[in-house]
């Protein structure tokens, strides 16, 4: 990309040179005609300020002298002699020469440029000039990109920013300045409207408004000064160190409001010591008397406040970083959330049936205070999945020497998060997994060689977020599932008919299936039958998910989806008949009208046109044997289950409820689509409903009934 | 909607290079040649930046950024020139015609980035 525009910077060079030719011997004609000048000085302008951008340095730095000489030609204080255009005709033969430079000859080279630099450098240092001031030795604003130091401590400053009135007609934007400070850090910003004038006197295109920034960074002065570089002098800035984030010393708590205010000279001590004979909060009196305006004092709340939370969390950082707690005491405080969540919600639904204005609004501040502690409850189960995770690296590294293969593990999203007990449950289905990939997957070095694979395996371990599910991968780049095999094995052991028309994806999930294991040796780490099963099986107690995807030869992936939590979940409530069910939320993408007219369209066909696709559904009237009439309008809830579309038709949608999940005792165990109850408002029970399983179920029944 | 950004400039490679740079940075360019293209150019334009350099003919880039101050769709629009070290007494005098700020030439891609991110947002 960059050759591109050396080349086009050459041929621009060349045109320029050209160009300056012509107009050095028109100017040898009429010396004193200023456009020619003009025309000189800025084609050595260009040619010097482009070259330098394009990497030609050396013509930017024989050009600057030149450019100098043609400057002061141009204001009048050298003038045109033969002697300065000769000597320019040869410094345009030099540049071209530079331009177009090979290599060769650059020492002889060298030589005439030095010359000619010479003879120009002799002409500005002759009599007639004024001293140079030119040559602008100021720090240049974005010439100098390299990060400054970066400084280990938090400073905290004060900025004051007062930008003139007429910033505006420089076409600044103050509000970029403030976001280009909160980059920096953490920022506590404040506006000063003290000379907002009243509103008939208000000129729109001035800006009154000035601005008192608490800034903690570990950036220095300079980096905020380089904010606001291009308003330096259509503004009033100050910035003051306040905190230099060292260690707390003996003084406890921060500046009093008063001294700061006196520190900022917005108040004189003498003025402070007469109010503060007064009884009142230092900030009304001081607003009062009319001394300090409201914005001041506001102001200086806020760097109070600010410095006050910085002292606060380093002290906590330096004091508790954390304690242990016996996880029993835990699971009893989630308990009593669960309890504490339905009685909110009984409270929310009296409030409502009474319709007390005072009531309802004690009933919401209680909703939002128990919503903020469940999260954060739930919060403090959550536990970093990194701690399972190194434990597979013994593991892996064992396996895999027992078993004469080369393989390593990498693990990705250590960091997040899993409820405790998902967390404890999910370790063996880990194992297994692990283990399977290692024994059947990765294949020996030999044969990986002989493949064109490297003679090393890597086994993928990785955890990531997806709003309120994790998704846990184990891949490897083994040798993949063999859908040929699989099937054969599972027409074997009579899982399937040996004509049965399966999909890839459902040919992989027979290897969850009880019984089956595709190893032809059974060794002592896997194919023992056992495994998959026993994974799927826990998975399912976790309400997650298992998904395969494989490629022969290449390798396998297996994604656990699981939720986030199994303790307290946000659910849809629905109603069939006078009966209350709750679907997960998670799971849930709309809820659409069915009307009796639509039934008829589709012929007795479970079969319902949303929105141009056509999506199965689920009478759950049908299923669950209610009695009854159906309604009218009937609605539609879909949910997404193993990526199609499923519809299940209830009477009713009755809105979002917080679900403390309870475990159904073991007399109701066994009952496959109903994953618990939970206790709703008004005392009454719902039943939690499995909708993977009830889809399952329900193509199981569909198929029993084509059959016959 | 991307932001249009014009580079008026009497260097062609220089041109080419703002406008390469600003283009795979998502911005739409106008490019100009000097201060009196620019100001044509303008006309129906809705422009939400402009990049000029300083010495041009016809119009320079001083007279440019009064001209556009002047116009009532330009009076607030970022405008930043582009100038040599060798010029400190040019930066006030863009400044006080109602420049945004400057870049420094040589500058290089990322540098002009910086620039535009910091007064166009």
């Amino acid at each position: 990309m960059m050759d591109n525009h050396r080349e086009a910077f050459k041929e621009e060079a060349h045109e320029l040179l050209t160009e300056l030719e012509t107009a050095l011997l028109e100017l040898e004609r009429t010396p004193d005609d200023d456009e020619i000048i003009g025309r000189v000085f800025r084609a050595m302008h260009t040619i010097k300020g482009s070259g330098a951008m394009f990497g030609f340095d050396r013509v930017a730095a024989f050009t600057h002298d030149v450019e100098t000489v043609y400057d002061r030609v141009r204001t009048g204080k050298i003038s045109v002699t033969k002697p300065l255009i000769d000597l320019t005709l040869s410094a345009c033969d030099e540049i071209l020469k530079m331009i177009d430079d090979t290599g060769e000859g650059e020492a002889e080279d060298a030589v005439i440029t030095e010359a000619i630099t010479k003879s120009f450098r002799n002409m500005l240092t002759a009599p007639e000039i004024s001293s140079d001031t030119d040559i602008d030795t100021a720090p240049s604003a974005m010439a100098t990109s390299n990060e400054p130091p970066v400084n280990r401590n938090e400073i905290t400053y004060r900025i004051r920013f007062r930008p003139e009135p007429a910033i505006f007609a420089t076409g600044t934007n103050p509000t970029l300045l403030l976001n280009e400070l909160r980059d920096l850090g953490p920022c506590d910003i404040l506006a000063n409207t003290d000379s907002i004038p009243f509103l008939s006197d208000v000129d729109p295109e001035l800006c009154y408004t000035g601005w008192d920034i608490i800034l903690t960074t570990t950036r220095d002065e300079n980096a905020i000064r380089d904010v606001f570089i291009f308003v330096e002098d259509s503004c009033d800035l100050h910035i003051d160190v306040i905190d230099e984030g060292r260690m707390i010393d003996s003084e406890s708590d921060y500046k009093k409001l008063g001294e700061i205010l006196v520190e900022r000279g917005d108040l004189d001590a003498d003025k402070l010591k007469a109010v503060l004979d007064g009884q009142k909060r230092i900030g009304s009196l001081l607003v009062d008397s009319g001394i300090v305006s409201d914005d001041q004092v506001q102001a200086a709340l806020a760097e109070q406040q600010h410095i006050r939370e910085k002292r606060q969390k380093r002290q906590i950082l330096e004091t508790t970083a954390s304690i242990r707690v016996p996880a029993e005491r835990l699971d009893n405080l989630v308990n009593m959330v669960g309890e504490l969540v339905t009685v909110q919600s009984r409270l929310s639904q009296l409030s409502a049936r009474f319709n007390d204005l005072s009531l309802i609004q004690v009933a919401e501040e209680v909703e939002r205070l128990t919503a903020e502690l469940r999260d954060n409850t739930m919060s403090i189960r959550m536990l970093p999945i990194g701690a399972t995770f190194s434990r597979f690296e013994r593991l892996v590294r064992d396996l895999s020497m027992d078993l004469g293969k080369e393989i390593t593990l990498i693990t990705e999203g250590a960091e997040t998060e899993l409820d405790k007990t998902v967390i404890e449950k999910l370790n063996d289905p880990l194992i297994h997994l692990i283990r399977n990939s290692i024994d059947h997957g990765i294949e020996k070095p030999e044969v990986r060689m002989a493949a064109g694979k490297p003679a090393q395996g890597t086994v993928n371990l990785s955890a990531e977020h997806s709003g309120a599910s994790v998704f846990i991968r184990i891949s490897d780049d083994g040798a993949g599932l063999d859908p040929e095999v699989i099937r054969a094995k599972a027409v074997e052991k009579g899982l399937i008919a040996s004509d049965a028309m399966l999909t890839e994806k459902e040919i992989y999930s027979l290897t969850l299936m009880p019984g089956f294991s595709t190893a032809t040796t059974i060794t002592n780490v896997s194919g023992r039958g056992v495994g998959m099963d026993v994974v799927k099986k826990s998975i399912d107690a976790l309400q997650g998910s298992i998904e395969m995807v494989s490629k022969k030869g290449v390798g396998t992936t297996i994604t656990l989806k699981l939720p986030l939590t199994m303790a307290i979940i946000d659910g849809l409530l629905v109603q069939i008949e006078d009966v209350l069910y709750i679907m997960p939320l998670a799971a849930i993408e709309e809820c659409v009208e069915l009307t009796r007219e639509d039934v008829a369209h589709a012929h007795g066909k479970h079969m319902a046109s949303i929105r141009g696709e056509i999506v199965p559904y689920i009478r759950l009237r049908e299923m669950f044997a209610h009695g009854g009439a159906t309604p009218e309008i009937e609605q539609i809830v879909t949910a997404r289950i193993d990526g199609n579309r499923v519809g299940f038709v209830v009477d009713q949608v009755v809105g979002q409820h917080q679900t403390v999940i309870k475990s159904m005792s073991r007399m109701y165990r066994d009952i496959e689509h109903i994953s618990g109850a939970t206790i709703l408002g008004d005392g009454n029970v719902a039943l939690i409903l499995d909708l993977c399983k009830l889809a399952q179920q329900a193509e199981i029944l569909e198929k029993q009934a084509n059959q016959e | 909607m991307s932001k249009v950004i014009m580079t008026v400039d009497d260097s062609a490679s220089v041109r080419q290079m703002v406008s390469f740079t600003l283009k795979d940075a998502g911005y739409d360019v106008v490019e100009a040649v000097d201060g009196q293209d620019a100001l044509s150019k303008v006309n129906g334009q809705a422009l939400n930046m402009v990049i000029t350099d300083l010495n041009m003919p016809n119009m320079d880039g001083i007279g440019l950024i009064k001209a556009l101050r002047a116009l009532p769709e330009c009076k607030f629009i970022p405008i930043v020139m582009l100038t040599t070290e060798s010029q400190a007494e040019k930066k006030m005098e863009g400044k006080e015609a109602g420049a945004t700020g400057w870049i420094v030439k040589p500058f290089k891609p990322e540098q002009l980035i910086a620039v535009v991110k910091k007064v166009l947002g």
